[in-house]
């Protein structure tokens, strides 16, 4: 009882990240259709952000912790977007209207350079911060078991849902959330009511940018540890995480991030934890084969 | 208003308009009409510069907006009403309307959604529904009023009778008048129901294959002999 619990925990703070990223695939899907497979990068590259942030905090000597939490939050953020922005300037605009391949094949290739990039500027070695936060608080205890939320995890989860919650209610409730759906139901008539689609196709790729850049933050409270081939495999179980939700849904890639953390963590604890990447994919497979729509994903609907 | 002067387009290889010229008075309701396949479709949406003309020149109110992106055109006072309507079918009737207002950027949004609504008032009490789940009639009246909301000086209206019920049909040309003599909106009008276009317009223009080939009052067209071959007595 006590295990399985932990094991919720544990899930939830990996379904959490995984949903972050989720996110950054299923708009990018929604409104030009095709899947960024530089978008695991994105999030490597945020995780190195805030680690940079924390040496040079820690450098000048600025403390208290929570100051620093926040400058690596934000400096993350806001460089990762630049990224985000950048990845759909170089190699992606130049390719609309383009053969669907192609820009799959330029994203490939954007992933693979970002990859090196990284390597050659940060170096190839494991970077670590020590953890910010022990402890926790203790649920639950019976004989020597003990069940945790620990601290890291509990910011993990409250920051996702702030972020997750805010970012809902940007794209149901603004303007440029309207604008943001109605490029991606039809983007031709979008630009004929003076919606600058261009623009909008940029911004998602930042927001995308953005909401990897807390996953990858949060990955390194909740870790400690990065190295410049994170992006691939946390890119590739978000992508999963999509999928499932229903590529597309944005209520869906939250969900699917969150259920995708949870099979992980059972999986590792009462299967065997080799084998928790098979079972990812397996569900990807799954998935693909039985209900390529997802879980709340709808067939497109043709109109009248 | 709008003049074209020698305007040709292409998709691909195929050439859509052949040297097009055309003129829109402040004022008047002009309507254009011809076969499908004619290039009718096409001359609206080259306006806006999908495909953008790829010889000649097109003015709005004095200006080229030839080469400008399709959202600049946008937002200078021209508004079209495409072909098949295009409402966003997964958003409400509201946030169609709230989108339609975007070349305003927040201004008049009230008095506008007013206006469309006392226009259709049926849009009011269909305000929170999906566009998807209106009927035909409905989204018609959605996709004129959601071109409203931008207070277009020009408005551009892609065959507003299509696949419509008679009654409904009534009801939109009854509007299209009433936005003409009593707003004081300038109309271009491309319709296949040329009978009803070519009443209610003050001038007329026949598309053949690309090509103007005639032109005139929506009265002398009704009774030219070669309209009525063509257009009028097979249709009715």
């Amino acid at each position: 009882m006590g295990y399985a619990l932990q094991q919720l925990i544990n899930g939830l703070t990996l379904g959490a990240m995984y949903g972050l990223i989720a996110i950054g695939y299923t708009m990018v899907y929604g409104i030009i259709g095709m899947i960024n497979f530089a978008h695991g990068e994105i999030y490597m590259i945020g995780a190195f952000l805030s680690v940079l942030t924390y040496v040079l905090c820690t450098a000048l000597g600025i403390g208290p912790t929570p100051l620093v939490l926040l400058a690596m939050l934000f400096v993350s953020v806001a460089f990762t977007a630049l990224y985000g922005w950048a990845v759909e300037r170089i190699a992606y605009r130049p390719l609309r209207g383009a053969p669907r391949l192609a820009p799959l094949i330029s994203a490939i290739g954007m992933s693979i350079f970002l990859q090196n990039y990284v390597q050659l500027t940060q170096g190839a070695r494991i970077k670590s911060v020590p953890p910010l936060w022990q402890g926790g608080v203790t649920l639950w205890s019976a004989d020597d078991f003990r069940v945790t939320f620990g601290w890291a995890q509990l910011t993990v989860v409250v920051v996702t849902l702030i972020v997750m919650a805010g970012f809902a209610w940007m794209i149901t409730r603004t303007s440029f959330g309207r604008q943001q759906r109605a490029c991606e139901q039809d983007p031709k008539m979008a630009a004929l009511l003076g919606i600058d689609v261009d623009r909008t196709i940029s911004l998602t790729f930042i927001l995308g940018a953005a909401l990897a850049a807390v996953a990858g933050m949060m990955a390194v409270l909740q870790y400690g540890v990065i190295d410049f081939s994170i992006g691939f495999i946390a890119g590739i179980k978000a992508f999963t995480a999509a999928v499932l939700g229903g590529i597309g849904s944005i209520p869906g890639a939250m969900l699917g991030g969150l259920l995708i953390g949870l099979v992980e963590a059972f999986w590792s604890a009462y299967l065997s934890p080799e084998y928790k990447d098979v079972a990812t994919f397996s569900i990807l497979v799954l998935v693909l084969l039985f209900r390529p729509t997802g879980l709340l994903g709808k067939p497109d609907v043709e109109k009248v | 208003m709008l003049e074209l002067q020698r305007v040709s387009a292409h998709y691909g290889p195929i050439q859509a308009l052949v040297e097009v010229d055309l003129v829109v008075r402040a004022g008047e309701i002009v309507t254009l009409i011809g076969a499908n396949g004619a290039g009718k479709s096409t001359l609206m949406t080259t306006l806006f510069g999908t495909p953008r003309a790829s010889s000649g020149r097109i003015l709005l109110e004095g200006e080229d907006i030839t080469a400008l992106p399709p959202h600049r055109i946008a937002r200078r006072g021209i508004a079209l009403v495409p072909e098949g309507r295009r409402v966003f079918a997964k958003m409400s009737v509201y946030e169609n309307l709230l989108l339609g207002a975007t070349p305003l950027e927040g201004a008049h949004v009230e008095e506008n959604l007013q206006r469309v609504f006392s226009l259709f008032p049926v849009l009011e009490t269909r305000r929170t529904q999906r566009a998807g789940t209106l009927s035909g009639g409905e989204q018609q009246m959605l996709a004129i009023g959601r071109a409203l909301m931008s207070e277009p000086r020009l408005l551009l209206l892609d065959e507003p009778s299509l696949g419509l019920a008679p009654l409904v049909i009534r009801t939109i040309f009854r509007t299209i008048v009433a936005l003409n003599r009593e707003h004081g909106l300038t109309i271009l009008l491309v319709e296949q129901n040329a009978r009803q276009a070519l009443k209610i317009a003050h001038r007329g223009y026949v598309l053949q294959n690309g090509r103007i080939v005639l032109e005139g009052s929506g009265a002398a067209l009704l009774a030219d002999p070669q309209v009525r071959a063509a257009y009028l007595d097979a249709v009715s």
